[in-house]
């Protein structure tokens, strides 16, 4: 196992490389004279030639991108100009909170939907199963942003059980009641879609293995039918809904940006948007390159667990 | 192709979404010519306005005047445009390198497949805004990074297709004829590919909209003061609390688009996958369903287990297929039974029935009862069956690769046997699973325990199977074809197992096969069923020495015998008559050289001096 592990580490090497050169390929399209770009209105001609020289703009692409990425390894992600602090400190500190809100959110999702569809899928045709259906349907269509709003309008606004927005109370929160406070209401409305598409996934999965001959031998053997379900079909079921919750946290990661927008949470995906709009393009680079990287480790950690799950998979 | 548009709209929820997206793609076609407001007018006094609070702004207006209306269907517009557009320049760039990576291979492939792999390490917004930050915000970038980000999707799809289409003849062919690779591409592989792609957009155009809506609701997208759904959200957000009805209007559009979009999407798929159309992909239930319609006469206890006209029928859509038509067997303690007959005879739906184990659905019980020691199980309940499965009755099957758990080590699946029924510790169990392999001479039983299935041979799997079956001491066992997957000398130890095991333990068996051999080995009696029902009982001896019915004699007939010299194999002409639709009289009529005009009509019963028996108005021999 634990060469496995050292082996898809290995194999990541490439795909973080590959990320860091489209990243780097991506900013070198910016048309004109990037520094002009990047000042805007501030573009002195003292001010172009210093971000030229902090870019290293002069300096001949491949060279550039190197310069870059050895910079990066080093954990020197540039300075970012709208904030004036070290680019990496900022990611961090707001990668932690993406954290937070995406991390419970994909919990949710992965808890959620597979139960849904397992309940769905053990109940076919009954009322359970035509009623996850329906939900299922209505969340994968909704946009999160929208059920995001609707959530604030229903929940803080009409009903005021819940806080509107941020992550803490501005006076006197702080603790974790408060934390959980704010977050119940961006952490559903993140999970929403992936919850559906989990939960159809789950269904289709499990109806598929519910067929298979073991299922009929452990009903045979008297196994309670709560366990064959449960145990016997979900454990076969999960080989082929894992790499599904991989790919589901790659649309968690990317909705938890409108969602951060809509409750002005302060993560790592209003910090991109933040960025872009003030043209802060090494804050940018910075926080995708280091949110992608977290996101392919991620996946190794998916693949682990996959092996783990089944016996079949050589190691 | 009108097949498959009239399987589309059998489907309420596909047409559903059909008519939705009509309507609304209807609408913003004829927008330009609706009496509107122009969207982009702005009349502060007018700020706010609910909707039908106001003559002329049907659903109001947003926080600088504007009507909700028009702007909703001019936003439309732009923004199913815009997803559409994407749709096509994704689809067009995504498949053009697809089709290349496809059809050249070797280096070319590997290079493209790695970047698209890369690209596909991203999640998306993170690719997409890293494009719209160095393009600069605006509707045409956001499409832009939104088409480049599905891009990846389409190349991977499409090259998977290419690349069975390049191996075929005609594109060698082609090459032969000295046609240059750009015209094969186009002339060949092209219209190959074309149904794909088609089907690919249609799913992620959906999506598309939704992210380039997304895009401009953080306000990277469409620019003031046109407007697309999204950023009429993003706008309206400032007001969400205010204003509810400014967010709230384009928001419900972009789900109805979705939505029907995905309906029309799921029905589309649903029409072109062949397992939906046959009703197969339902899951079986716990136990199968018994729907008799009447009570069950009552008779004297003959076995152990006593079959009594048991029918069990397979109810798919309008078609009822008499799987088994009235079926009286029993088997006592000590004894074995032999079922042999053709595939589809209905000998495993028997055997599967005993303990409610036919897929249900679409297996229905109809009628008849199953009586352990003269007990009814078919009246019991899931609950008492449950109770009795493996305890009382347990079961060998066919493949034990397919029946045994997969992901299961040896030792868990037989402790799970025993722990279903008796409360026995973790410890215990694993002692009593060892004895279980030492029972069926299992070599390195302690070595095997820690095995998973797919790490031993075909008949340590099928040993692992009959323990699993001896795991309670069961005192009826039902082998449905337990040796048919195996080779020769391995189901020669394994018949010797059962029959050793029969013996030791007084176990009743019930063992079905098609093989006449094996039935000679070790069944007490035999019982040949065809079509459903039983044609034919005995003693075995006496039924292999003087077959009654001619399909019992032609079905032995059949058999090779070793050291008999070469003669000819009688097969049985034409093929057993489909239970769906089942002859008047004897089934076997249309194939047997005997039959008469009286065989095809009526009603004919199993008679004969017990213990033979014979379902013939003309038998080879009296019984």
């Amino acid at each position: 196992m634990g060469s496995y592990i050292l082996k898809r580490l290995v194999s990541a090497i490439p795909v973080l490389l590959g990320i860091t050169v489209i990243v780097f390929l991506i900013m070198a399209m910016i048309p004109g004279d990037p520094a002009t770009a990047i000042l805007g209105s501030y573009a002195t001609p003292e001010n172009v030639e210093k971000i030229n020289r902090d870019l290293g703009l002069d300096k001949p692409l491949v060279q550039r991108y190197f310069i870059w990425l050895g910079n990066m390894l080093t954990g020197d992600f540039g300075r970012s100009f709208s904030l004036n602090r070290p680019v990496l400190d900022e990611v961090l500190e707001r990668f932690n909170a993406t954290l937070i809100l995406a991390g419970t959110s994909f919990v949710l999702c992965a808890v959620l939907g597979v139960l849904a569809g397992v309940v769905s899928a053990a109940r076919q045709y009954g009322l359970a199963d035509k009623l996850i259906t329906f939900v299922v349907l209505i969340g994968i269509s909704v946009p999160a942003f929208f059920l995001g709003m609707m959530m604030i309008l229903l929940f803080a606004v009409n009903l005021r059980w819940l806080p509107v927005s941020g992550m803490y109370a501005i006076y006197g929160g702080g603790d974790l009641a408060d934390l959980l406070r704010h977050l119940v209401m961006p952490a559903l409305a993140l999970a929403a879609v992936a919850t559906g598409v989990v939960a159809r996934l789950s269904r289709s999965a499990m109806l598929e293995v519910l067929r298979q001959d073991y299922i009929r031998t452990a009903r045979a053997k008297g196994v309670p039918e709560r366990r064959v379900i449960m145990g016997h079909a979900l454990r076969v079921a999960m080989v082929s809904i894992i790499p599904v919750l991989g790919i589901q946290a790659g649309f968690v990661l990317s909705g938890a940006v409108y969602i951060e927008i809509v409750f002005q949470w302060p993560g790592v995906g209003r910090m991109l948007v933040d960025a872009i709009l003030t043209r802060d393009i090494l804050l940018v680079q910075g926080g995708v390159v280091f949110v992608a990287a977290c996101y392919v480790l991620f996946n190794i950690a998916v693949d682990v667990a996959q092996s783990l799950l089944d016996p079949r998979i050589k190691t | 192709m009108s097949a498959f548009l009239k399987l589309l709209f059998r489907n309420r929820l596909a047409a559903m979404g059909a008519v939705v997206l009509g309507a609304i793609l209807l609408l913003v076609l004829v927008t330009p010519l609706l009496p509107l407001p122009d969207p982009n007018v702005t009349d502060t006094s007018q700020r706010f306005l609910r909707p039908f609070e106001a003559a002329g702004h049907l659903l109001g207006t947003d926080h600088l005047g504007r009507d909700l209306l028009a702007r909703l269907l001019y936003g439309t517009r732009l923004s199913l445009a815009v997803g559409f557009a994407a749709a096509v320049i994704a689809a067009f760039f995504g498949s053009a390198i697809g089709i290349v990576a496809g059809y050249f291979g070797r280096r070319t492939d590997n290079i493209i497949m790695r970047g698209v792999d890369m690209l596909m390490a991203f999640p998306y917004i993170l690719l997409a805004l890293a494009i719209v930050a160095a393009l600069g915000p605006g509707l045409l970038n956001a499409l832009i990074a939104v088409a480049a980000v599905n891009i990846p999707f389409f190349a991977r799809n499409i090259r998977g297709i290419t690349v069975g289409l390049a191996a075929r003849e005609f594109v060698d062919a082609a090459k032969l004829s000295g046609k240059g690779h750009l015209r094969i591409i186009l002339t060949e592989v092209l219209p190959n590919v074309l149904p794909v792609i088609v089907i690919a957009m249609s799913t992620t155009v959906g999506w598309m909209i939704l992210e380039t809506a997304g895009l401009s609701f953080l306000g990277l997208g469409s620019q003031p003061p046109v407007a697309d759904l999204g950023s009429m959200l993003g706008e309206a957000r400032a007001a969400l609390i205010t204003a509810p009805h400014t967010s709230v209007v384009p928001g419900l559009m972009i789900f109805l688009i979705v939505m029907s979009i995905n309906l029309l999407g799921d029905g589309v798929r649903d029409a072109l996958d062949p397992r939906l159309k046959s009703g197969a992909l339902s899951r079986p239930r716990s136990m199968t369903r018994v729907d008799r319609k009447g009570p069950v006469r009552e008779a004297a206890q003959k076995g152990l287990l006593d079959l009594q006209a048991l029918e069990t029928q397979f109810h798919v859509g309008a078609r009822v297929y008499r799987a088994v038509g009235g079926v009286d067997l029993h088997v006592k303690k000590g004894e074995c039974l032999g079922i042999i007959g053709e595939s589809g005879s209905g000998k495993s739906v028997t055997a599967l029935s005993v303990m409610g184990l036919v897929a249900s659905p679409p297996g229905v019980i109809t009628a008849g009862a199953v009586r352990y020691d003269g007990h009814d199980l078919l009246s019991s309940g899931y609950r008492e069956m449950r109770q009795r499965r493996g305890e009382n009755v347990a079961y060998i099957f066919q493949d034990p690769l397919a029946t045994l758990h997969p992901l299961y080590k040896v030792e868990d699946q037989l402790a799970e046997a025993i722990q279903s029924h008796h409360r026995v510790s973790d410890g215990e169990a694993r002692e009593r699973s060892l004895e279980l392999l030492r029972a069926v001479r299992i070599p390195n039983p302690e070595s095997r325990l820690k095995n998973y299935p797919h790490e031993m041979s075909g008949g340590m799997r099928q040993r692992v199977g009959i323990a699993m079956a001896l795991a309670n001491d069961p005192d009826v066992i039902i082998a449905d074809e337990p040796t048919t997957a195996l080779d020769v000398t391995v189901q020669a130890q394994i018949l010797a197992l059962l029959d050793d095991l029969r013996r030791e333990r007084g176990l009743a068996i019930v063992f079905i096969t098609h093989d006449f051999g094996v039935v000679a080995q070790l069944c007490d009696r035999v019982a040949v069923m065809y079509a459903g029902r039983i044609v034919e009982e005995g003693p075995t001896k006496a039924v292999l020495d003087a077959p009654a019915h001619p399909y019992t004699k032609r079905l032995i007939a059949c058999v090779p015998e070793l050291g008999g010299g070469q003669r000819e194999l009688a097969a049985i002409p034409g093929l057993p008559p489909s239970v769906d639709d089942l002859p008047p009289g004897c089934a076997f009529a249309p194939r047997c050289h005997k039959a008469r005009d009286a065989c095809a009509q009526g009603e004919i019963p199993l008679d004969g001096t017990p213990p033979r028996a014979v379902r013939c108005l003309y038998p080879e021999e009296a019984v």
